[in-house]
């Protein structure tokens, strides 16, 4: 016996939704089922969290008086984070530090006459997290990559320390681990003095900088050095008109690292304006 | 040759021998799996308040899938900057390897190590992640 076209498709359509619809009856009475019931695992945002479109800051440095305000904001940043510090310059590992007015603008030209106060005080220097950020484009596995608020993030996990950032950055914000972070020197002091057991440290041959404290934004909190600065540093969201920094750039005059370098840092210093 | 046949012999059960060493030597010797230690402080606690052991997912799952469950809890905090992971249970948990799961297991030999010592596997984390102290055994 042989069928025709029109009753071979009926039996094949009839035979699908039988069995369609009997794979889910089954399960419904074998209890298979209650697994749709359950949540599925996700992800979400801390609640606490601070976003922005553009982070940044505005820093003024005469507010930071002495050596121990400067020095205030630099442990800051390098106690919480387990900066090591190797005790020699070759090695130096800085997410934050200071730098004199020549060092930190080399290609503004200098006055012959200049203001004295700005060309002898130190400024604080840590990465600009800049718009076109040249290490970014350079990274071979995308370990350092651009985050939605503007954030140059690292991530540790993928460096294979190649070093082509802290070749392409022209700011010096990237350090790299010659020696073992968690390693003592010759004097038997480990190099990080004090763990900090929240957060991780690095390992020999990674590139590491300044996250702009990315694990303190997602819980709320204000970048660290911001919060020891005592009003030096402002930070918030450059694309937020009413935000605080934009406040201060606004009210006064500001210049920013090597901006003909087309990377548009992050990091606005004021050097005029109202107090 | 007068004595091939002897030869063969002798060269095929030469080859047993050796080649089938690592299994006679090992015959008999039960092969354990390591049995894992649940009782940290942080965990005992969690019993007392909640009348059971639970980790985050089920543990035939965090037996088997840790590793693929770590990774993207590291993807989801490093790269997307979700902390949050909400499990199959609908409970919520703030993801960090350091802060999370170490402060549950806060005894790494007795957990992390024997397994994967066990296994011949010489996963990288710590050298980064810090472990908490214990004392030594």
């Amino acid at each position: 016996m042989s069928i025709n076209r029109r009753q071979f498709l009926r039996l094949a359509g009839v035979s699908t939704v039988l069995g369609v619809g009997g794979a889910s009856v089954l399960s419904a009475l074998t209890g298979k089922g209650e697994a749709v019931s359950q949540t599925t695992p996700h992800f979400t945002t801390d609640p606490r969290a601070i976003t922005g479109k553009r982070w940044g800051f505005a820093i003024d440095v005469r507010k930071l008086k002495t050596d121990e305000d400067y020095q205030k904001c630099i442990s800051a940043c390098h106690d919480i984070h387990n900066v090591p510090d190797f005790g020699n310059p070759k090695d130096s590992v800085k997410w934050i530090w200071k730098d004199t007015y020549e060092h930190t603008f080399p290609t503004v030209t200098e006055d012959e006459i200049m203001n004295k106060e700005l060309k002898e005080k130190p400024f604080i220097l840590f990465c600009n997290h800049c718009a076109q950020p040249a290490c970014v484009r350079v990274c071979p596995t995308k370990a350092t990559y651009k985050r939605k608020d503007g954030i140059v993030m690292q991530d540790m996990h993928r460096c294979i320390g190649c070093r082509f950032c802290m070749a392409a950055c022209p700011f010096g914000a990237r350090s790299f681990n010659y020696r073992d972070p968690r390693g003592k020197d010759a004097n038997g002091r480990p190099f990080i003095r004090k763990e900090n057991k929240e957060f991780p440290t690095r390992m020999i041959g990674v590139v590491e900088k300044c996250t702009l404290c990315y694990e303190r934004l997602a819980v709320g909190l204000l970048p660290a050095c911001a919060e020891a600065s005592n009003g030096a540093i402002v930070f918030g969201d450059l694309e937020d008109p009413n935000s605080e920094v934009r406040k201060v750039i606004d009210a006064n005059y500001t210049i920013r690292r090597k901006p003909e370098l087309g990377t548009q840092p992050s990091l606005y210093y004021v050097i005029g304006g109202r107090e | 040759m007068k004595n091939a046949g002897k030869v063969v012999i002798g060269v095929v059960i030469g080859f047993v021998v050796v080649f089938g060493f690592p299994f006679y030597y090992n015959l008999g010797k039960a092969n354990v799996p390591p049995k894992l230690k649940y009782d940290t402080p942080a965990i005992l606690q969690y019993e007392k308040q909640y009348g059971k052991k639970e980790c985050v997912e089920s543990k035939e799952f965090m037996s088997a899938e840790h590793m693929q469950l770590l990774n993207q809890w590291r993807d989801a905090v490093v790269r997307n900057g979700d902390r949050i992971y909400v499990n199959s249970r609908g409970e919520s948990f703030h993801m960090s390897l350091q802060n999370t799961c170490l402060n549950c297991h806060s005894n790494k030999k007795e957990f992390c190590d024997k397994c994967h010592n066990y296994l011949a596997v010489n996963p990288y984390c710590f050298s980064c992640h810090i472990v908490p102290k214990e004392k030594q055994s």
